[in-house]
């Protein structure tokens, strides 16, 4: 009774959640929302490669707006200097984000808790230094403008409804591909390295490479949703890569609950609606709040908003059933 | 580069870095005692300098009493930050603790903001401007008082440290917080001396900064990060090491800019920090590790 | 386990759902409107950096036009229609500026006017060609309107970048001074001049070199540039050009008195604000800036035909906002809202009248910033000769004063 129930509400809340998603960009739904939907996607799939990296894995990273940069500035410069085809650069700009990643990582993971913190940081300064400084490649202080749209043969995705829901493709596919992962073996041994790592060591986890495979995933991700972010804005500057991006993502995550895949959408989402939204009500004010909010939800929700959300929603149920309803 | 421009970019090094070792001293006493990063430190830099301003010019108070006020004032909003923000979060991650001083930063700048002035403020020099000739350089006598300060701090921070009771429980709390606690030192009470403590020395570091540079409501920003890797090479352990952190930053980024060798231009100074930075966290990573599972 | 995962979305959904549509409502602010009954709002779009890293600049861009839609408004509107001016603020980040510019067209603006910067611009200007919808911004990058052919739908109102570079080189050249330095901010304002100030053709034209060394650079958050100074004091500069906003100038002109070096400093008009006096105190007596003509209108002749309309705004802007911090890109917003508003009441409320509005009748058309006449060629609209686009002024005694050259 209790599996049959169960499956039923969650078949139900699948279903639910594609309708809205498909119906959304439609102007007699939330068609005014598109280009916040558009945002709202694309910070998601960066969110779920921090929520496999910190959530299951246990890492620290501070510094994953510069892997977001990376792609929106590979795919920017590829596509307008050199004239490449955009899906091309978008894959080479993922492969170069996830070397880097690589290389970087070995070292990185070294390090643990607070210090690592402190080297992702500062990664990620020096990352958006460069992109700041080094003009003849990064093309500040205009930044590079001209980033021509995506398309599949004659299709061109130039207007928020198809963007929306060509982001969203790629988000859900993410989504499936990380799900995938976490019921896995691979999931398993991310699940054991955050309990315990010399635990995780003595039964023949590699937990270096482990860790650093999914350092590689989180920035190909991250790549991959910086040059959708490119195409969609068509002008990229160095602004959005800076250290308090970083911060925003990890507070992201840890809204949509760490150890959770699909909590990322909520994470992004609350995050984009408060800051969008409901902050543009406080006007000068707005940072303030912002910065309010941020203390309070992590002292009283360390484990995310999400997360506290599901066990609301649990505790209803579970007084519901013990009313004695029957079905 | 002669020896007077020589004696020029070390002073200069030496008095920025001196401002970045007494934020560098906030951070390194906050970590040492409760092990976590406080990065709204370089908000009450900012506060410092924001809040004898106002008090001397919104308040009509006289400069000297303004300064101390402002000191203290900021003190108690670094007392308040540890009771209403830090201790409720118990047990919080890492990131979770992060998370909350970004806030609490975000919060004060916000504030500061709004309260107090959105433009740069400017404090009247302590000892007028003429600039004092030293080995063929120019110094601004109110270098000297910072690096004056500086030292000072330095200097009774110590005494305070080894010779008061509350400073020795401090460095006990710091050195095994488990041990003390079992000799009956209260380890919230260290926690929030060490706030209070490291608010009122990076507050100091604002209000003898202002007279010299202008601050505005985000200054806090970039100047804690700075402080931040001025701690991070003294390894937060001890105020020496985070005042030779500070200093070297310093002397780093000013040589830097004397060196101007190819790529390495003054717009990379900031990077060059940094770099210096990730360099010694990998190479202590094996020591450091240790520590973190110990501590 | 993970089947409540879709629980809590769906439930995110749903609460998403109700928050979105009960606060979609009233989430701008309005510039002052005060509706008749009978004619509907013409509604026009702004959006300005009034937080963030541009917030020097973009601070006094919103008053002014919440002033002038109050004037407008109570001179009976335009044509009988009040203005409604939805004002939002792009905190200096481009993301949220496109954000935002995407709400303004779902708002049904016909124009909109702004952003305060260049990169700002630079990405919201796709949006609004694409929508059909004419944007006047505020920056000063030539890249956003030149070339003009594919900038149909853009429009800017400051002096051009190159032009304020021009300005200075022009006095520097006439002085004979051939070997300069440079320092510039790092980030955006500082950065977008040192592009020009370092462009080889530039340099050449006014027989200018920048010494060895003499390549400066600066972060917008540094508090001290004395490594730089003593670099630049060791080579045959005869002048340093600043490019940036405060404080960086000022600790620059302090740097310099500390360090005794007496050649001359000029910086751009990002200095045009009183607080770089208050900051640098005596040391900024000396700098020479260039600059639109706000800051010496007093010093104007009668004859001149923008100094009627900038005493105006500046007697009002004094009163509406403060005293003595009416600014020359405040004065920008003024322009732009004005030029829109010229073409609501020549041709009312369409977006494509209005485009061909401000690209063929602007002719003429004293602002702040300038005399304007824009054209399908020339979608800025101010002189490129440079002495006839800005003006120097030197700080004597702490004031401005117009140098005449």
């Amino acid at each position: 009774m209790l599996a049959r129930l169960r499956s039923n509400w969650s078949y139900l809340a699948i279903a639910a959640l594609f309708v809205v998603l498909i119906l959304a960009p439609f102007n007699w739904f939330l068609g005014q929302y598109t280009t916040l939907l558009i945002f709202i996607g694309i910070y998601t799939i960066v969110t779920v490669g921090l929520c496999l990296l910190m959530g299951y894995t246990g890492q620290v990273s501070l510094g994953q707006a510069a892997f977001f940069g990376m792609g929106a500035y590979i795919s920017a410069i590829l596509t307008t200097t050199y004239s490449f085809n955009p899906w091309l650069a978008m894959l080479i700009a993922a492969v170069i984000t996830g070397l880097f990643a690589y290389i970087v990582g070995y070292p990185i993971f070294r390090l643990k808790g607070n210090y690592l913190a402190m080297a992702t940081l500062g990664l990620g300064l020096i990352m958006w230094i460069l992109f700041k400084q080094l003009n003849q490649v990064f093309g500040e202080p205009d930044g590079i403008s001209g980033i021509p749209y995506l398309s599949i043969g004659g299709f061109v995705f130039n207007s928020s409804f198809r963007r929306y829901f060509l982001v969203w493709a790629f988000c859900l596919v993410v989504l499936l591909i990380s799900q995938n992962i976490v019921r896995s073996r691979t999931g398993r041994a991310l699940r054991a390295i955050h309990g315990s790592e010399e635990a995780s060591e003595s039964i023949g986890i590699n937990v270096n490479q482990v860790k650093v495979k999914i350092l590689v995933l989180s920035a190909v991700y991250a790549s991959l949703a910086g040059s959708l972010f490119a195409h969609h804005l068509r002008y990229i500057g160095a602004q959005p890569f800076d250290f308090l991006a970083s911060v925003k993502l990890v507070v992201m995550a840890v809204i949509g609950g760490l150890a959770s895949i699909w909590g990322a959408i909520f994470g992004a989402g609350a995050t984009h609606v408060l800051s969008d939204e409901v902050l543009l009500r406080f006007g000068d004010w707005d940072v303030v709040v912002y910065g309010l909010i941020l203390v309070i939800v992590m002292i009283f929700m360390p484990e995310g908003l999400f997360v506290k959300l599901k066990e609301l929603f649990e505790r209803f149920r579970l007084r519901y059933r013990q009313r004695g309803v029957e079905h | 580069m002669s020896s007077a421009q020589f004696v020029q970019y070390l002073i200069s090094g030496i008095t920025l870095g001196s401002v970045y070792a007494l934020v560098g001293l906030g951070f390194t006493i906050i970590y040492a005692v409760t092990k976590i990063i406080n990065f709204a430190q370089g908000e009450f830099v900012m506060l410092g300098g924001l809040l004898s301003f106002t008090l001397i010019h919104r308040a009509g108070l006289p400069f000297v009493p303004a300064l101390i006020l402002a000191i203290l004032i900021a003190a108690a909003v670094g007392a308040a930050m540890y009771l209403l923000a830090i201790r409720p979060s118990r047990k919080a991650s890492v990131v979770s603790l992060i998370i909350i001083t970004i806030g609490a930063a975000i919060f004060i700048r916000g504030i500061a903001g709004q309260e107090l002035t959105k433009d740069f403020v400017r404090l009247p020099s302590f000892s007028g401007e003429e600039s004092i000739s030293f080995l063929g350089a120019h110094i601004d006598p109110q270098a000297l008082w910072i690096i004056g300060t500086m030292v000072v701090v330095t200097i009774i921070l110590h005494l305070f440290l080894n010779y008061t009771m509350v400073g020795k429980a401090l460095k006990a709390c710091a050195i095994n917080p488990v041990a003390s606690s079992l000799v009956g030192i209260n380890p919230k009470t260290m926690a929030l001396v060490a706030f209070t403590l490291a608010s009122a020395l990076g507050s100091i570091g604002g209000v003898v900064l202002a007279p010299l540079t202008p601050l505005n409501y985000q200054a806090g920003i970039m100047l804690g990060l700075k402080g931040f890797v001025a701690a991070a090479i003294g390894g937060f352990k001890s105020p020496v090491a985070a005042v030779f952190g500070g200093l070297l930053l310093g002397i780093i980024e000013s040589f830097v800019v004397a060196a101007n060798w190819g790529p390495f231009t003054s717009a990379y100074k900031d990077a060059i920090a940094l770099v210096v930075l990730l360099f010694i966290l990998l190479v202590r990573s094996g020591r450091l590790a240790e520590e973190e599972r110990a501590g | 386990m993970r089947n409540y995962f879709k629980y809590a979305v769906v439930l995110f959904l749903v609460v998403s759902l109700l928050a979105l549509g009960g606060i979609g409502c009233s989430t701008k602010e309005e510039g002052g409107a005060t509706p008749t009954p009978a004619a509907t709002p013409y509604k026009v779009g702004a959006l300005f950096a009034s937080s963030g890293f541009n917030s020097t600049l973009g601070q006094t861009q919103k008053p002014t036009v919440e002033m002038l839609v109050d004037q407008i408004n109570k001179a009976g509107g335009i044509n009988g229609h009040p203005l409604e001016v939805i004002i939002y603020d792009t905190k200096s980040d481009t993301a949220t500026a496109t954000t935002l510019a995407n709400k303004l067209i779902e708002d049904g603006v016909v124009a909109i006017i702004g952003p305060t910067s260049t990169g700002e611009s630079m990405a919201v200007k796709t949006i609004t060609a694409q929508a059909g919808v004419p944007l006047v911004s505020c920056a000063a990058g030539s890249v956003i309107v030149e070339p003009a052919g594919n900038n149909t739908w853009t429009f800017t109102t400051p002096q051009l970048d190159y032009v304020a570079i021009d300005r200075i080189y022009t006095y520097l050249q006439e002085g004979n001074i051939t070997k300069i330095a440079l320092l510039t901010d790092t980030a955006g304002f500082g950065a977008a001049g040192r592009k020009w100030l370092v462009n080889q053709t530039m340099l050449s034209k006014y027989g200018l070199s920048i010494v060895p060394d003499g390549d400066q650079t600066y972060g917008t958050s540094d508090v001290d540039m004395q490594a730089q100074l003593t670099k630049i004091n060791g080579t045959e500069a005869q002048a340093i050009v600043c490019w940036g906003t405060n404080p960086g100038p000022a600790i620059v002109a302090r740097n310099m008195r500390t360090l005794g070096m007496t050649i001359p400093l000029f910086c751009s008009h990002g200095i045009a604000f009183k607080s770089f006096i208050d900051t640098a105190g005596t040391a900024a007596n000396g700098v020479i800036f260039c600059a639109g003509k706000l800051p010496i209108v007093d010093q104007l002749p009668t004859t001149d035909p923008q100094k009627a309309l900038l005493e105006k705004y500046k007697t009002d802007f004094d009163a509406w906002y403060g005293s003595g911090i009416a600014n020359t890109f405040g004065g920008h917003a003024y322009d732009s809202l004005m030029m829109v508003v010229d073409a609501l009441k020549a041709v009312g409320p369409d977006k494509a009248k209005i485009r061909d509005y401000i690209e063929n009748d602007i002719v003429n058309w004293p602002g702040t910033g300038g005399v304007f006449n824009m054209s399908p060629q020339d979608h800025n609209g101010l002189p490129r000769d440079p002495k006839q686009a800005m003006i120097l002024v030197k700080i004597v005694n702490g004031q401005w004063t117009w140098l005449q050259d």
